[in-house]
């Protein structure tokens, strides 16, 4: 009963109605013809288009291949990113050997590496990896380095006077104080990888929710686009969802509010 | 009193010491040949204008940073001078000016990093100790909760604890008390003065607070505007434990009185100093 009322408030009520009353204006723009619009399809052709696509395999198999992409190139830009952002917040001189660099890359938009991706990298598969990798990349290291800077001075004088030796002071304090900006960089890194994915699979993929929804426009089956770009927004909803939760499950301390 | 007195540790001399901040380029005297003595034991309240380099002072102490020239000798031993780095050490703990809590580890856990990270006892030893030293301050029951759960004035406590349990010859707390309410203020000086009461050792406590220093010091040490050197040491001959009926005594506003008379002369030359920097 509690979990019901939890579930059920005003603030529940008004996210329906939110929905309800865009699907109505959707009806509403198709209904009237509205000038530049006469192509959109009703709510409900989407629907249905929608449901007879669920009941596809080959439907569900371009959800895997896109997540099989984000989840190679975000995990590799986790895990070359953080200790990379670690180095360069704790070492000053790492700091000023590598930042410059870092730097002038950094600017560039992921979605302009991708004729270089697709030139060096010897499958497309590989040149996908690396852009997803891309989109991630920059900002799970700018937003470590970041984390490590903003750490109290005091927190490390203080667990120096308490006796933490170094690499105490690096697993004990380092870490977990960047902790808060690491969960930050990913859950932004996300969303700027699924717009990197679907545009990387639009040019040169094979497979995927992006080429998929490509392929719906080349057939001019515009129900079908729709389909595609919601189960791409619910798909990026759902991977930011995991890395909050993610996030919450590292961070007991952040939670118990 | 006298035979646990001989047993103290932690007295603190402080040599002609001058800390002169970016010589080369900015070049801050942040304090000049300051020197003076604190016994083992001893609670000194240090007070002085803002920004005239007390908390200078207690990083030269603990060992955050050097010093320029000049000496420190905690216990006769040389800890700090231009030819010794000094160490931060497990005898000497600081309670700083913002907190320092560790915000993810519990109240617990903080509390027994110490002795762990020492690897002086086990984790289960040292967390009944501070189940103990917790049940003391009447503090039980918020082990498990974590330092942003908990009001600002129960953090100060949490963290002294989290010094007092290294058995430190000297405990510095930088302005510990600042922010909180004035009730809150009484509580944290009683806490205070029951810890201290019960295992006396040298408490290096650097305040604006005029009443707190008085209330809590065997001695104030008034610091001059920046550069930091001695300016005044009043001495507070009220008897211990200290009470809260005393603040309003003869003996006290006397002593208040010199206190104030010293303080304010520093901050004349501290607020002309600034003008003069201004203009």
């Amino acid at each position: 009963m509690k979990k019901i009322s939890k579930v059920v408030n005003v603030k529940t009520l008004r996210g329906v109605v939110s929905v309800v009353f865009f699907v109505a204006l959707w009806q509403l723009v198709v209904l009237v013809k509205v000038p530049y619009l006469q192509n959109l399809p009703y709510p409900k052709e989407v629907a249905v288009d929608g449901i007879q696509a669920a009941g596809s395999k080959a439907y569900w198999f371009d959800w895997g291949i896109s997540l099989m992409r984000i989840f190679i190139g975000f995990i590799a830009a986790q895990l070359i990113g953080i200790p990379l952002g670690l180095a360069m917040g704790i070492s000053r001189i790492f700091k000023s050997y590598t930042f410059p660099v870092f730097e002038i890359l950094r600017p560039i938009p992921p979605i302009a590496w991708i004729p270089i991706a697709i030139l060096f990298w010897p499958t497309r598969e590989l040149s996908i990896y690396f852009l997803v990798f891309i989109g991630a990349f920059f900002i799970i290291v700018i937003n470590v380095l970041q984390g490590v800077s903003n750490i109290s001075v005091s927190l490390k004088w203080a667990a120096t006077s308490l006796g933490a030796r170094p690499k105490d002071i690096f697993w004990k304090i380092m870490v977990p104080g960047s902790l808060p900006s690491i969960v930050t960089g990913m859950t932004v890194g996300m969303g700027v990888t699924w717009n990197v994915l679907i545009a990387a699979e639009m040019i040169a993929g094979q497979g995927g929710l992006g080429r998929m929804t490509w392929e719906a426009y080349t057939n001019h089956n515009i129900p079908f686009i729709v389909v595609g770009m919601v189960s791409i927004g619910v798909a990026g909803y759902l991977c930011s969802t995991f890395i909050r939760w993610l996030g919450e499950k590292a961070m007991p301390w952040k939670r118990k509010f | 009193m006298t035979t646990a007195a001989q047993q103290i540790q932690g007295a603190i001399s402080i040599r002609n010491v001058t800390k002169i901040y970016d010589p080369e380029g900015v070049h801050v005297v942040a304090m000049q040949d300051c020197s003076f003595e604190i016994a083992a034991g001893e609670f000194v309240a240090i007070v002085g204008p803002s920004g005239c380099g007390k908390t200078t002072l207690l990083n030269a102490i603990a060992g955050f940073d050097t010093i320029t020239s000049g000496e420190i000798h905690l216990d006769g031993e040389l800890i700090s001078s231009t030819r010794k780095q000094i160490k931060p050490d497990v005898d000497r703990m600081v309670v700083f000016q913002n907190g320092a809590l560790f915000p993810w580890k519990t109240v617990m856990e903080n509390i027994i990093y110490g002795p762990v990270v020492q690897g002086r006892v086990k984790k289960s030893a040292a967390a009944g100790a501070a189940r103990e030293m917790l049940s003391q301050v009447g503090l039980n029951g918020i082990e498990d909760k974590y330092p942003e759960e908990l009001s600002s004035g129960v953090q100060r406590r949490v963290e002294i604890l989290r010094a007092l349990i290294n058995q430190p010859k000297v405990v510095m707390l930088d302005e510990p008390f600042r922010g909180l309410d004035a009730v809150a203020k009484t509580v944290m000086h009683e806490f205070l003065m029951e810890v201290f009461c019960a295992a006396p050792r040298t408490m290096f406590f650097i305040t604006h607070d005029l009443d707190e220093a008085i209330f809590l010091g065997n001695k104030v040490v008034i610091m001059t505007t920046r550069p930091a050197r001695l300016k005044k040491i009043v001495h507070v001959n009220l008897p211990w434990p200290r009470e809260h009926h005393m603040l309003g005594s003869e003996a006290y506003l006397e002593l208040k009185r010199e206190v104030l008379e010293a303080v304010h002369e520093e901050a004349k030359k501290a607020f002309e100093a600034g003008e003069r920097e201004m203009a």
